[in-house]
């Protein structure tokens, strides 16, 4: 598979996972998303989290595999700082997870932390993809 | 203490994350003792309907029920509507925000003979909660004693809990919560309510108040294991049927029947407040399977980008 394909696959991964993400929430039935037709499994609380679960694995390999390449190159400050986010991201999500296990108990409060660590790295990911992405762009224009 | 390959994966996986509150079957409290997860036992052949341990509930919990704030935030879009039960804090015949258990009335006829049966109705404690498991926002969560809770204070009452819980326990009132310090009128709905198994109670060492004022020793509360041995025990020396134990992958709540569910659950009144009696299935089967991909994932990927790396160098070596 050559780097493009695998370049749009990982983005419409991360877009996956932010939609199954925010359909955690009780957003999209309140909002008239699920009432479009063909729309109705957007408010399916069980089948996107399931989509969610499957799609981070996918996420988890494809981060995975960049590691051990990203490792070799040159690293500045946006770049770290995305490499934080990231990692705030897939560590709130893995423990998640791991909370989700029936014989798993995580204090109350460590439970909030968690739950909002994710939805504050992923907003902040998005911000920090954006801001890097304009960096990138400018610098080409000057 | 027993621990599983999948206690001892997430464990490892939660000492990596750099956490400290790994998980537990049973865990040690502040005070040295260790928690043990408590199931309760009804003998729904005991149950007279006399409504003490309704009326313990409501005693007992008062000062946790709502006090909205009234008139409540116009909400957006028009299809949202207040759930206000702050002026029939009266009503016993059902679930409410200002009623976390009543006593549902089956009765029929079964093996030729009729029955009249009480059922106390409340959450059953989950031992894999949909409603903690599945709420976006940390609100609902599961303790070491087997308690499912719902924190009043950070629950937006998006009623998602109440969705996804196989028997639609929670009840939302709105008017009240941290909804109120967001966007109200966009965002949330108030907070939602249900059975803490009188979380505060049984942290100090003492019993829930419903099994506690019961007359007649409806309800047994202990560790889970001995709780389900004596459930079934009690169902199989009587002749009777057990629910609980496996419903949605198992609870902390068993009851113990003379007369087979199904038949109960087509006479009770059922509908909102008032939950089924239904066989219920596993809704994470697939999420187990999944959780372990999850685990795995990253290991694969890392082995295939060093792979991949491996291989670039060699051929690098070879076109030199």
């Amino acid at each position: 598979m050559n780097k493009r394909v695998l370049d749009i696959v990982f983005r419409l991964t991360v877009f996956a996972l932010l939609f199954t993400g925010f359909a955690q929430m009780p957003i999209f039935a309140r909002y008239y998303l699920a009432d479009v037709p063909g729309f109705a499994w957007t408010a399916d609380y069980y089948l996107n989290h399931v989509l969610h679960y499957g799609l981070a694995a996918v996420l988890l390999v494809f981060l995975g595999w960049r590691l051990p390449l990203a490792m070799r190159r040159t690293w500045n400050a946006g770049g770290i700082l995305l490499a934080l986010t990231w990692a705030g991201v897939v560590s709130t999500g893995l423990v998640r997870v791991m909370k989700n296990q029936p014989d798993a108990f995580f204090s109350p409060t460590f439970v909030v932390l968690v739950d909002w660590g994710h939805l504050g790295f992923v907003m902040l990911l998005g911000l920090v993809s954006l801001g890097r992405a304009l960096a990138i762009r400018m610098k080409r224009l000057s | 203490m027993k621990i599983n390959r999948r206690s001892f994966l997430a464990s490892g996986l939660a000492v990596a994350a750099g956490t400290v509150a790994g998980p537990a079957k049973a865990r040690a409290q502040s005070d040295g003792a260790e928690e043990v997860v408590l199931a309760t036992l009804l003998d729904l052949s005991k149950c007279i309907a006399c409504g003490a341990c309704v009326q313990a509930c409501r005693e007992a919990n008062a000062r946790k029920y709502p006090e909205p704030v009234k008139p409540f935030p116009k909400m957006y879009p028009s299809r949202v509507k207040a759930a206000d039960w702050s002026d029939k804090r009266h009503v016993d015949d059902r679930l409410t925000p200002y009623n976390w258990l009543y006593i549902q009335t089956a009765s029929g006829t079964y093996d030729g003979k009729p029955f009249e049966l009480n059922i106390p109705r409340r959450c059953l404690h989950c031992q894999n909660p949909p409603c903690a498991n599945l709420c976006p926002w940390g609100a609902a969560s599961k303790d070491g004693r087997g308690i499912v809770a719902i924190d009043d204070e950070i629950c937006l009452g998006g009623s998602k809990c109440k969705d996804v819980c196989p028997w639609h326990i929670p009840e939302r009132q709105t008017g009240v919560g941290l909804y109120l310090k967001l966007a109200p009128s966009f965002a949330g709905n108030g907070v939602m309510f249900k059975c803490d198994r009188c979380q505060d109670r049984v942290v100090a060492g003492g019993t829930p108040a419903c099994i506690e004022a019961c007359p007649e020793g409806v309800q047994t509360i202990g560790p889970r294991d001995e709780i389900l041995a004596q459930a079934r025990k009690l169902a199989e020396e009587s002749g009777g049927f057990l629910y609980g134990d496996t419903e949605n992958g198992g609870t902390n709540t068993f009851y113990v029947s003379p007369v087979p569910f199904d038949v109960l659950n087509q006479s009770i009144e059922k509908g909102p407040g008032r939950p089924h009696l239904a066989a219920v299935a596993d809704p994470f089967t697939a999420e187990d399977v999944l959780a372990r991909a999850v685990y795995a994932a990253p290991l694969a990927g890392l082995m295939a980008g060093a792979l991949h790396l491996i291989r670039g160098a060699t051929s690098e070596g070879k076109n030199e």
